[in-house]
């Protein structure tokens, strides 16, 4: 489980999130949508803190997963994106074989064990849906692969460290409607073991993947309701105008 | 107005395209006429021009090369039978020599009667070499035999181990110990500037704050815009000196202070285009390295530079490059002694370096003087093989991992 108290957030003087309080489950898909710039992306880098990686950025207020503060002093970074996963907004394979894309997260976080690295690897695979595809060239580049691929192997790859947190930003946006839906299914598929964050820019993208929805807008969270609630009926006029297409 | 306008822009074109050419041309033709002057030395004569080399009619050896002539009148051969010859103790006669066998008036007034004498001496003495001056040689004389000398040839330059280009009778044009001076300066000058290069390169992408890097980064550039001379001074003033009480060495001009001067002056260069290369690695990578739960260092080693290292390795080649080319510095802190180097404690003299010290004393057109060039067509072809590396080194893809 997830949840943010009054979180405020700035990059130097801009005030990109603003006081933010936002709970969700586990094992469920949320969606986070909105206008660009409108704080959506920052909100999700929060979890994994790759926001820190940003000379100047300020953040206030509390963040918890499993009830535990990961903005506390006592927490590892590395220790909480081991639990905390992220798949990017276009495929971002490393220059090395599909094998040790997958391997990468437990070689770093130092699993020597070659036996229990293959089966990783081959679990990872299955889970992303990709197994069958790749499973007689895992030794070939990660570059060889198709986009929808490649976004799928980083998927895999984000997999393969066991987190209990997936976090997705814009994951099918730089791909075709046929790899986007297979992202779509596995997204399905991994909610059972997974808690699953998600930005998109697609409306009809949250509504058929997510369990719950959030709005954002101007760094303020508008909206945050069951999905079929939100895109049936939304509480808010800047929500309704939103996803009716109106502005945005 | 529109057709002037068309008119003017042809003119420029025109203009650009010539330039073009000129510059290419001129270019090639410094290449060419490089190759040209450097390629007369394979037609010269082992013995210095102007001179011939006598023996007795006797004699049966009838050509000799340039290492024989030298060790014969070096006195390292001492019989004729080791230059093919029958079992004969060599007798070597300098021209200089006849002055103290005869006296002045002996000679004549205008040494009209020496090339009679010479004639003399030759003849009667069994076994005898005799280095005299074209003009003084005695004609139509039977007891003397002019020896022809072989031309020097490619494998004599190349392989040859001496380089003495003012030895009489025989110049020792061997440019062996050159080549291995300069690669031996340059290697250990990588050898240095490599590991250090590659950490500010890092420090300064991945570790640096982005304050320290805009002081540093301008620096360091800045390193690469000083005269080679300059740093050949302080290495004169301030390393040689060191390395001779550190080592305690008779004298510190070696091979080590050259590459550690080199190393200095490669350093910009390998820092500038290794740290660029690693800041062009993409935003994503890195982000993709950390968010699996990699520490920044595991992610340097492990993504930013295998990422990198096509640009790494352009990086090293250009390093080299500079120090292989580079004359100034080296001339003044090596020592230049034409040896092949042993170890780092010891003179060394680089191609570069030669041709600076040699070229003003060495008789236009004469061998030495073609065998510098030829030295440069040496350099010439060392640096395009490296210009050419690197250039299809950072043509090349990143590396994808295979």
């Amino acid at each position: 489980m997830i949840e943010t108290k009054n979180i405020d957030f700035y990059y130097g003087d801009f005030h990109a999130l603003k006081n933010i309080s936002m709970k969700m489950e586990a094992n469920t898909v949320t969606a986070l949508i909105g206008p660009s710039g409108c704080g959506k992306s920052t909100f999700l880098r929060l979890f994994n803190r790759m926001n820190d990686l940003i000379p100047g950025a300020k953040l206030t207020g509390e963040c918890l997963i499993d009830g535990q503060d990961i903005y506390g002093k006592s927490v590892q970074v590395d220790e909480l994106r081991k639990k905390v996963g992220m798949v990017f907004q276009k495929p971002n394979p490393f220059p090395k074989s599909i094998f040790e894309n997958v391997a990468y997260g437990l070689r770093v976080n130092g699993v020597k064990d070659r036996n229990f690295i293959k089966q990783r690897v081959e679990e990872s695979l299955v889970g992303a849906a990709l197994w069958d595809e790749v499973k007689d060239k895992l030794k070939k580049s990660a570059f060889e692969l198709s986009g929808g691929q490649q976004q799928r192997l980083c998927i895999a790859r984000a997999l393969a460290i066991s987190p209990s947190v997936l976090l997705m930003d814009e994951p099918a946006s730089a791909l075709d409607p046929i790899s986007t839906s297979k992202v779509e299914e596995l997204i399905h598929e991994l909610k059972r073991d997974y808690t699953i964050v998600i930005v998109t820019h697609n409306m009809q993208q949250a509504a058929r993947i997510s369990d719950k929805t959030g709005f954002f807008m101007l760094g303020e969270l508008v909206e945050y309701s069951d999905t079929k609630k939100m895109f049936l009926n939304p509480e808010k006029q800047q929500t309704q105008n939103y996803i009716t297409g109106r502005f945005g | 107005m529109k057709r002037l306008k068309r008119i003017i822009e042809k003119l420029i074109e025109g203009i650009l395209t010539v330039s073009g050419a000129v510059t290419t041309i001129v270019i090639l033709l410094i290449v060419v006429f490089l190759f040209r002057e450097g390629a007369g030395l394979f037609r010269s004569p082992a013995v210095e021009k102007g001179y011939v080399l006598c023996v007795d009619a006797g004699n049966t050896v009838t050509h000799l090369g340039p290492k024989q002539i030298k060790e014969i009148f070096d006195w390292e051969i001492e019989n004729w039978k080791d230059v093919g010859g029958r079992d004969q103790q060599i007798v070597v006669f300098r021209f200089e020599e006849i002055f103290s066998r005869y006296s002045d008036e002996e000679l004549g007034a205008d040494y009209e009667l020496l090339p009679e004498k010479l004639g003399e001496v030759i003849s009667s003495t069994p076994g005898i070499i005799a280095f005299i001056p074209k003009q003084y040689m005695p004609e139509n004389v039977p007891g003397i035999k002019v020896l022809r000398s072989d031309d020097i040839t490619l494998s004599d330059f190349l392989g040859g181990r001496e380089w003495i280009p003012t030895a009489t009778p025989a110049p020792q044009f061997g440019v062996l110990p050159l080549i291995m001076g300069t690669l031996w300066v340059s290697l250990f000058a990588i050898i240095i500037a490599l590991p250090l290069g590659l950490g500010v390169a890092i420090y300064l992408s991945e570790l640096a704050g982005e304050r320290m890097r805009k002081i540093l980064k301008p620096t360091i550039e800045l390193l690469a815009g000083i005269p080679s001379v300059v740093y050949g001074f302080f290495g004169l003033v301030v390393l040689v000196p060191l390395i001779q009480k550190v080592f305690g060495l008779p004298v510190g001009e070696t091979a080590l202070a050259g590459s550690v001067i080199l190393a200095i002056m490669a350093l910009p260069t390998i820092i500038t285009v290794a740290e660029d290369a690693m800041r062009n690695t993409p935003r994503a990578m890195r982000e993709a390295s950390l968010a699996l739960g990699a520490s920044n260092w595991q992610t340097i080693y492990k993504v930013i530079v295998p990422y990198a290292a096509s640009g790494i390795s352009a990086a090293v080649v250009l390093g080299i490059g500079r120090a292989i080319g580079e004359t100034m510095a080296v001339l003044m802190v090596t020592g230049n002694a034409a040896v092949m180097p042993h170890s780092l404690f010891e003179p060394v003299r680089t191609i570069p370096a030669t041709i600076a010290a040699e070229l003003g004393e060495a008789p236009a057109g004469g061998a030495h003087y073609q065998a510098l060039f030829l030295l440069g067509c040496i350099l010439f072809v060392i640096t395009m093989i490296i210009s050419v590396t690197a250039e299809a080194i950072s043509k090349r893809q990143p590396n994808r991992g295979l």
